[in-house]
């Protein structure tokens, strides 16, 4: 197989990418506006994506703008991850059934085959925690039977960054903004907004992409024109909204789990969960029992949970970690430190979404940085003092 | 991390997610708020094999799961499959309504074993708080049936009185077999008691093992766990040779649901029986 092969794709004819997609029996989702938010939900033509708008972020700020160009992928990431795709935020386990003798019967509760999903826009930093969901649910001992099937129907179409987000910080996480070969997709857009025209440089990353590629009615890409893309790319990487402490961040953290700067943290937290739903790797479940009128029909559905409810800890005579620094540290330690013990990488791949949509705008990046430079420092007296929030750029 | 001793799952359960219908088919009052049930597998489904130490998810109809340490006989052939329960929340205490006839589901083997292998010609000493022996009990069958495999067995309990006291009459044979030496004591007695009163840590020198030739598997609260192994430790005995067992909420028992994470263990996978030297410093770290 060679790869890459790219080639260049007229806006106008951008619907022939997607036309190719449903061909093939893929359902196209990516990016829409509902609510004044860029989510993802069904595309069924480029119109449908956000055309001409940005977004603003800065912690526990999101706001949508219009863009002075017509771009298709002219903004960060929103509220949204493809893991409300992969991994549903509620899902039937099994069903129950007592019958008249007693007897008790289980049956499986996904019993559907999923769709066949296209997802269109995938970031970079979206591309590696796929990754990192894949190892949680299918790298050990056990595999999640309803993700793996899921999963294996999905084609990507990844789009490289042509803007940074207010809260992004890929770029100190080594996680974008541009797609690299040492992450699984189909096919990787760069958006090129030239004075010669509005195209897309479009790069095969699979046989299945390849394939794609071969049927759309694209003009050859010439080196300069991978030059702009790369130029695109690196103005992004150049405007990062904010930054992660980099050298030994995981040492750090597990040697200050007393740092007065938890407390300082739980004085703001509110324990409402926000980032971890928002997050792209949070996979915290728990199961719902459920029995109908009669009493002979249980279900036990599984949803999305967090580390920062109380109940998460739960055991007989109360929660293991009862204060919210307790469970602000537990969450900031696993994503950033433990993570990396359990999986190999970080759990954080530097998409701002838990700094953004934090209804108090805690910026990980900053509480990262706080236990970092003052290390240890149980006598220091400033470190209440929240830094500046302002985005860098 | 999976580097965690000793050897985890033996047969993976293919629907790790789906339990399976068992009946209850024996129930036996053990103290006040402790039972145990004899389950029975139902139509084609063949007995479980596990090993000491691990645990299954059980469900009680319409109610939810408790993850439930075996505490019966792993040998072969050996019937029925025997949990010990203590009545603390709303699963256990519809378990604890169950009886003879009643079905319940069952998930599982899950988990890490005590390391009956690794321990093979060494002085074993077995140290249970309260309802901890439960899940002892399995490792303690596997050294009385393997006896030659092993030197002197130690086994040291606690509770808090005589009436909460686990497993009275056969603490008692096991006393009786050569070669094992059985400690009893209780932090306060009102009615008429033979054995010790105190802490159980407070057995520890009463016993007689080759601190350098002995594996010691401890059972008990957090805290029980902490100080027994400090004592072993005074006793000649490195934390290498020492193995706790953990408890954190369990939802999944397949280390994807995120609940029962200490620190980068997944106690549902990794654990729940650890070696005491990988597991020590989240153990002394508070709200973990």
């Amino acid at each position: 197989m060679k790869l890459p092969q790219s080639a260049l794709l007229e806006r106008a004819s951008f619907d022939t990418l997607l036309d190719a997609l449903r061909r093939r029996g893929f359902k196209v989702v990516g990016p829409v506006i509902q609510d004044e938010a860029i989510v993802y939900d069904t595309v069924t033509a480029s119109a449908d994506l956000p055309v001409g708008w940005t977004d603003e972020q800065d912690g526990g700020h999101y706001r949508l703008k219009r863009r002075k160009d017509e771009a298709l992928f002219g903004y960060a990431v929103g509220p949204h991850s493809w893991k409300k795709y992969l991994h549903p935020a509620n899902l039937k386990l099994w069903d129950a059934t007592r019958d008249a003798g007693a007897a008790l019967r289980f049956e499986e509760g996904d019993t559907e085959k999923p769709p066949k999903l296209a997802f269109l826009g995938v970031r970079s930093c979206e591309l590696r925690a796929i990754a990192i969901q894949d190892k949680v649910f299918m790298g050990s001992a056990f595999t999640d039977e309803h993700y793996r099937k899921r999963r294996e129907r999905i084609f990507t179409i990844a789009v490289n960054c042509g803007t940074a987000g207010g809260t992004c910080f890929c770029v100190s996480m080594k996680t974008g903004p541009k797609v690299t070969g040492d992450v699984a997709f189909d096919l990787a857009l760069t958006e090129l907004l030239e004075e010669s025209g509005h195209y897309f440089l479009i790069t095969a990353g699979s046989e299945a992409g390849a394939e794609i590629l071969k049927e759309l009615p694209t003009r050859p890409a010439t080196p300069e024109d991978l030059a702009t893309a790369d130029a695109v790319v690196d103005r992004t990487a150049q405007n990062m909204g904010r930054e992660m402490p980099a050298e030994g961040l995981p040492k750090v953290l597990l040697e200050n789990l007393e740092h007065p700067r938890w407390d300082d943290v739980a004085e703001r937290c509110l324990s409402c969960a926000n980032c971890t739903m928002a997050c792209p790797t949070c996979f915290c479940t728990t199961v719902e029992d459920t029995t109908d009128l009669t009493g002979d029909h249980a279900e036990r559905w599984r949803r999305w949970d967090s580390c920062f409810t109380l109940d998460f800890t739960y055991m007989h005579g109360g929660s293991v970690q009862q204060s919210a620094r307790s469970r602000y540290r537990q969450w900031m330690t696993h994503k950033l430190a433990t993570w990396h013990e359990q999986f190999g990488s970080s759990g954080c791949v530097g998409c701002g979404r838990c700094i953004t949509w934090c209804p108090v705008g805690i910026d990980l990046t900053e509480e990262a940085a706080a236990i970092c430079t003052v290390e240890n420092s149980n006598t220091a007296t400033n470190i209440s003092e929240p830094a500046s929030r302002d985005p860098s750029p | 991390m999976s580097a965690s001793l000793p050897n985890t799952m033996p047969g993976l359960p293919a629907a790790p997610l789906v339990p399976e219908p068992w009946q209850v088919a024996a129930r036996r009052e053990e103290t006040a708020d402790t039972f145990t049930l004899t389950l029975q597998p139902t139509g084609e489904a063949e007995p479980m094999r596990f090993q000491p130490g691990q645990f299954n998810m059980l469900y009680a109809f319409g109610t939810g799961e408790s993850a439930i340490s075996i505490s019966g006989d792993p040998s072969e052939g050996s019937s029925g499959l025997i949990h010990t329960v203590r009545r603390v929340g709303y699963v256990t205490s519809a378990l604890a309504r169950l009886s003879p006839g009643d079905m319940v589901g069952v998930r599982g083997p899950f988990g890490s074993a005590w390391p009956m292998e690794d321990a093979r010609g060494r002085d074993l000493i077995f140290m249970a708080g309260g309802i901890g022996l439960a899940p002892l009990r399995p490792a303690i069958y596997h050294a009385l049936n393997h006896r030659a495999d092993y030197g002197r067995i130690i086994i040291l309990t606690g509770a808090r009185t005589p009436e909460d006291a686990l497993y009275l009459a056969e603490q008692e044979t096991w006393r009786e077999q050569d070669g094992v030496e059985g400690h009893l004591t209780v932090d306060r007695a009102e009615t008429p008691w033979t054995h010790n009163v105190g802490v159980v840590t407070t057995l520890v020198p009463k016993a007689c093992f080759d601190p350098a030739n002995a594996v010691a598997m401890i059972c008990g609260p957090e805290i029980m766990m902490r100080y027994s192994a400090m004592e072993l430790r005074k006793s000649g005995l490195t934390d290498n040779r020492i193995y706790v067992t953990m408890e954190r909420n369990m939802k999944c028992a397949v280390a994807f649901c995120g609940h029962c994470q200490l620190g980068p263990e997944f106690i549902c996978k990794d654990g729940p029986v650890y070696r005491f030297d990988r597991i020590r410093f989240w153990f002394s770290q508070r709200e973990f």
